[in-house]
């Protein structure tokens, strides 16, 4: 009747899991509480979770996104402790089950559920507003792909009170991710978390390609897309062209784990060394799926606070463009020490390092942008100088990290670890933080409190060179990632000096917080009237902050790369539009929320076998499927009345004196 | 599963005129071809790993794979007979050639379960060895899709019914016809790379 | 006054060159940095040439964008502006020029150092290698010296100044073989033979480890490399071979068992065979001569086309050849 659960499933022995367990029930009790006690669960089910507004999903995801930073950093701060202590005989406070779950996790949830969402959720906020859509090309599909994503975070938060994670590492090598060695059902969550996830990003991929091919405003050629619009489309791509690859490698092993098939065993013909190749055919593209949108939202942010054109657009492009092909032939470097020939390696090495090509060439064209330029220093500046320098060095490991000699001696060891956060938080997450702080106002309406993003700024900053120059010292001393214990005890004062830099990452986790809190409450003191607060120059300040929820009143006709700025200089960026007219909208639906929430049911009962369950979720999801498509009320038409008094009320509240770029101009001519 | 998924872009009109769900679903068929691309390569290397069992030549035979295919073409065939009816805007030949097709879909099915079901019973089933995993799940995975397409045939059929040919049921017929001549496809890259490939000399 | 000024700033600055000074110092003792061996010595090399290389454009990327960050903040009127300039051909040619060269020097050492160090290749000495087997388990080493026929487990002792050829393999789980002072590292899967070739260039003791996790008792899967003379080697062998119990396939069924922070251990008569037999473990057993490989033939090469092994994706056991 439950497959393979029972009580003995929830680990009470377990007291870190157990607290954590209480926080999270009582955290969500009070939640519930408080929305039963403001009557919001209406106003939630209407305006959020049934939502098909881009800007709103695009919302939720980046929430998702900051609930699972926790999570994801709290594991980090465990396995800094750990390693901490854990020298000259001690083990430290983790046994190896619990911590090989952690670092599992960690790595799961910060790619997955963190730099995942943060990106799928900048690219839906901000890509349909930068080339003048109403929505994405296929809104339902859009509520569904969320769901799904917010369904592999549940399914990884509940692994850790019903069951156990995956203890494998995030890419779940066999034979050590095969039953035999894994018997618990801490696989099988790793699995069917990234399958729901994954299908959600593939369908996230299809539309936005869809959107940014077939939505762009009359007179949007591609060479007039923003930049971040180009590297969104160049990420879309890679998506479509890896997800699948994904798909597919989890769907055979866990064809291993379910149904006693031999694609990976070492038994009967298996072959581990095919997984290893198809999950990095898939892992390496995933980094640059990850790091692009970043690379699109710095060069939007330098050029906006320099007061100039992006240098060097069309080299932009074809960087990015470059980087997405040259990402598809590089994957073996995670292996060159599997025994492939000399030649094979040779190679992939001089493949990958040929990418730092193009992605040079980016970092020359940002300092070429702030060259002769009139930079703020705004706080999403300070993190794009900040990635600027350290990308630089996470770059030059890289690098090192692809010479197949070097990668001999500094494959898997803490030099490896040392640079992929080198990349993933000073690319990754700087690069969304520092494009969270910069189209915050036009999804709320208001600006975030600069001095507490700087705090941030800074403690993230410093506390990542603590946290990771140890590591690298480490690597170059012989010291391998994963390590419960180590028994070398010159390695301690490096890994206390790590866990001193994790404490300031802490800081400026919290100072994000605190800069969020500060920022509502001080909101009317800093609401963006003129829906530009930055002096923009891309299609998305033309319109009110927070944007409507049909985006612009008037498709605007595009005549050049930058036109709110070049509609500044000329002077009709805010001239009202002397008639309205009826603009057709997606309807709100329920159905991407509940079919999700059966995925949810189905993928628990896949873990733990419970098949009637199962059985019946798969069939729940097809006929809610079906259901759907026999809705044929799924669109409407805004009256042209109501949007006229929503545009006639912004233009009311447009302060008389604006910034405009033609009084910058003439100000510097 | 992700067959199904895709479909659900239909629900939706903003200035869409279908063009957009087209192409849509031609990238998802491009990256459900790269699932077919993994699982053939998979195929490609597992292919000599019998480890001591059976191999291709003593399990296939020829003429029984050979008129599953053909059932397969002619259910494209048919399918392509029931979208000139509607381009004609006949409704009730659309439905009755679309029925061929879901017969002959359906009875390619059954012929592919007879066929599972007679390995697993010869004691070739996909646990025998890393080849017949690799048969299995590359010849399955299409079974699936093929599946799943009954499942969309049925309800098209009923929506052309209930709905009439208006446009998006025309636009669902489109994606649907490309899903069936696209697993078509695949079906002959499955007949030559799986079943063929053990009787070339 | 001027004392408390020089104590102010002098004390701290000493004891800041002191503890740099410890640390630059520990950072020329770090492993990969002080290898004893002739592998470990072109590795370090090969990390500081390149590093080096990169350092030519890193260095004035990371200057010029402090610099320009501070030349061209908004309150500075003195710097110029020019808000409409975007694009410039001679700018352009250079940064695509620089990195071009860069890597294109780059890509000769990487393909010069890729095969030098490649790790299949024997390494050229007067002396014959030394041909160890290694075998990883759950979660221990074992060490067979087939030319003597003694095994150790989580101790290796070679001769110094004498190339090891090293036979790899494992049991079940996926490890990688490592010493970090001595150089290169490759993996070890079941039912495959890698290989590596290594030299200890001094008499010591060398840490080593598995580099890849493989579950619960990873962490104390570390074992001791002795480099020792050669009278020395020829005595322990001798000592081992009458001194040690034998190794019998029951025994190393036995080893296979997991276990954790295993003690050295050594066995004096290994049977004949055992590594390959660990190799083959998984292979079928009904079959004749035909099948040559756990991934069968179909993604080799032919043989002509590749004398050593083949050059294809590692998706075939690379030593079988």
């Amino acid at each position: 009747m439950f497959g393979k659960l029972d009580l003995s499933a929830i680990p009470f022995h377990e007291p870190i899991i157990m607290g954590t367990l209480v926080i999270v029930m009582l955290g969500g009790a009070a939640l519930i509480a408080a929305i039963t006690y403001y009557r919001k669960w209406t106003y939630l089910w209407r305006e959020w979770l049934t939502s098909v507004d881009h800007k709103r999903i695009g919302v939720m995801y980046i929430i998702l996104a900051l609930v699972m930073l926790l999570r994801g950093f709290a594991d980090a701060l465990m396995m800094r402790a750990q390693q901490a202590i854990a020298a000259n005989g001690s083990t430290g406070y983790l046994p190896p089950h619990h911590y090989d779950q952690i670092f599992t996790a960690h790595g799961v949830i910060m790619i997955f559920f963190v730099a995942t969402p943060l990106i799928l959720g900048l690219m839906n906020v901000v890509v349909p507003l930068q080339i003048g859509a109403r929505d994405v090309a296929f809104p339902f599909v859009n509520s569904l792909s969320f769901w799904l994503s917010a369904v592999g975070a549940v399914l990884v938060m509940m692994s850790m009170f019903v069951g156990d994670f995956a203890a494998t590492g995030w890419v779940a090598y066999p034979p050590l991710s095969e039953l035999g060695y894994s018997p618990t059902v801490g696989v099988d969550y790793y699995i069917w978390s990234l399958q729901v996830s994954g299908l959600g990003t593939l369908l996230t991929g299809i539309n936005l390609v869809v959107t940014i091919l077939r939505m762009r405003a009359p007179g949007m050629t591609l060479m007039r897309m923003p930049v971040f619009t180009w590297t969104a489309l160049i990420t879309n791509i890679l998506i479509i062209g890896v997800f699948p690859v994904l798909t597919a490698t989890l769907a055979l092993l866990s064809a291993d784990r379910y149904l006693d098939m031999h694609f990976f065993t070492n038994e009967l013909g298996g072959n581990a060394m095919m997984y290893i190749n198809l999950i990095w055919v898939w892992g390496h593209p995933e980094v640059y799926i990850l790091i692009l949108p970043c690379f699109g939202a710095f060069s939007e942010i330098i050029s906006t606070f320099s007061g100039k054109p992006l240098f060097g657009y069309k080299s932009m492009v074809y960087a990015t463009s470059s980087i997405g092909v040259l990402s598809f032939f590089v994957w073996l470097h995670h292996f060159f020490t599997m025994g492939s020939g000399a030649n094979v390696n040779a190679f992939f090495g001089i493949m990958t390092s040929i990418i730092s090509i193009p992605t040079g060439v980016k970092l020359f064209n940002w300092l070429f942008t702030m060259f002769r330029g009139r930079i703020r220093y705004h706080s999403s500046v300070w993190w794009t100088i900040g990635f600027m320098v350290t990308f630089a060095i996470g770059g030059m490991t890289g690098v090192l990290l692809a010479v197949p000699g070097a990668d001999f001696v500094l494959h898997n060891s803490l030099f490896l670890v040392a640079h992929f956060h080198n990349v993933i938080i000073g690319g990754v997450l700087f690069g969304c933080l520092a494009a969270i702080g910069f189209w915050f106002p036009k999804v709320f309406g208001f600006t975030l409190n600069e001095f507490w993003g700087k705090v941030s700024f800074w403690c993230w900053l410093v506390g990542f060179y603590l946290a990771f120059m140890p590591l690298y010292v480490l690597g170059l001393d012989g010291m391998t990632r994963r390590m419960n214990h180590y028994d070398d005890p010159a390695w301690q004062p490096w890994l206390v000096v790590a866990l001193i830099g994790a404490l300031v990452i802490a800081c400026g986790i919290a100072a994000l917080g605190i800069q969020l809190v500060v920022s509502i409450r001080n909101r009317n003191a800093n609401l963006d009237m003129t829906g530009d607060p930055w002096d923009g120059r891309s299609l998305e300040w033309s319109t009110a902050s927070p944007a409507p929820f049909y985006n612009f009143a008037h498709v605007p006709v595009i005549t050049s790369l930058e036109p709110h700025w070049d509609a500044k200089k000329a002077g009709t960026a805010y001239v009202e539009p002397a008639a309205y007219e009826d603009i057709h909208m997606p309807r709100n639906t329920g159905a991407g929320f509940i079919i999700a929430a059966i995925s949810l049911a189905l993928c628990f009962a896949l873990v733990w076998h419970i098949w009637p369950l199962a059985i019946v979720s798969l069939l729940g999801m097809i006929i809610a499927f079906i259901v759907r498509t026999y809705d044929r009320d799924v669109d409407y038409y805004v009256p042209a009345a109501e949007v006229a008094a929503i545009e006639r009320a912004r233009y009311a509240r447009l302060p008389k004196t604006h910034p405009t770029a033609a009084t910058r101009y003439d100000e510097a001519a | 599963m992700s067959t199904t998924l895709a479909t659900a872009g239909h629900g939706h009109a903003e200035h869409d005129d279908g063009s957009m769900t087209t192409v849509g679903f031609w990238i998802y068929l491009m990256s459900d071809c790269l699932i077919f691309a993994t699982l053939f390569a998979t195929f490609g290397v597992l292919a000599g790993a019998t480890a001591g069992g059976p191999g291709g030549r003593e399990l296939f035979g020829l003429p029984f794979v050979l008129t599953e295919t053909m059932l397969l073409l002619l259910s494209s065939f048919t399918f392509g007979a029931g979208m000139l009816g509607a381009a004609a805007g006949r409704r009730r030949v659309l439905v009755g050639w679309l029925a061929i097709t879901f017969l002959l879909g359906l009875g390619f099915i059954a012929m592919e379960v007879h066929e599972f079901v007679e390995l697993i019973h010869d004691g070739a089933g996909p646990s025998r060895s890393a080849f017949l995993s690799a048969y299995f799940g590359l010849v399955g995975t299409h079974g699936l899709h093929v599946l799943s397409g009954l499942v969309w045939l049925g309800v098209m059929m009923h929506q052309v019914l209930r709905f009439g040919l208006d446009g998006i049921v025309r636009r669902r017929l489109a994606c649907l016809s490309l899903f069936w001549h696209f697993l078509d496809l695949i079906w002959i890259c499955v007949f030559t790379f799986v079943y063929l490939r053990e009787f070339t000399p | 006054m001027f004392a408390s000024l020089f104590h102010r700033i002098y004390r701290p600055a000493l004891r800041l060159a002191a503890v740099g000074g410890a640390l630059l110092l520990q950072g020329c003792r770090l492993a990969l940095f002080d290898p004893k061996g002739d592998i470990g010595n072109q590795e370090r090399h090969l990390i500081l040439l390149s590093t080096g290389l990169m350092l030519l454009v890193v260095i004035p990327v990371i200057a010029l964008t402090l610099y320009f960050f501070w030349r061209y903040r908004a309150t500075n009127t003195e710097a110029t502006y020019a808000p409409e300039w975007s694009h410039s051909t001679a700018i352009e040619v250079v940064v695509w020029t620089i990195p071009c060269v860069i890597v294109a020097v780059l890509a000769v050492l990487i393909w010069r150092s890729t095969h030098a160090l490649d790790p299949y290749k024997a390494l050229a000495s007067e002396r014959p290698p030394l041909k160890v087997e290694v075998v990883a388990l759950n979660w221990k080493w074992l060490f067979i010296y087939p030319d003597y026929g003694v095994a150790t487990v989580n101790e290796l002792v070679v001769p110094a100044r004498t190339p090891i050829e090293f036979h790899l393999t494992a049991d079940s789980l996926m490890n990688s073989f490592f010493i970090p002072r001595l150089g290169s590292q490759v993996y070890a899967m079941a039912g495959m033979e890698t290989r590596l070739h290594l030299i200890a260039d001094e008499v010591g003791t060398y840490a080593g480890r598995s580099s890849a996790y493989s579950g619960a008792g990873f962490s104390g899967m570390r074992f001791d490399t002795i480099a020792v003379s050669d009278a020395d080697f020829a005595d322990w062998i001798k000592r081992t071979r009458t001194s040690s119990p034998a190794l019998t396939a029951d025994g190393y069924h036995a080893l296979t068992a997991p276990s954790e922070h295993e003690p050295a251990r050594k066995f004096g008569n290994v049977e004949t065979g055992l590594f390959e037999h660990v190799v083959d473990q998984f292979m079928p057993k009904a079959a004749g001569g035909e099948i040559c490989g756990p991934s069968g033939t179909v993604a080799r090469i032919p043989s002509a086309l590749a004398p050593q092994r083949a050059d294809t994706l590692p998706l075939t056991s690379p030593a079988k050849d």
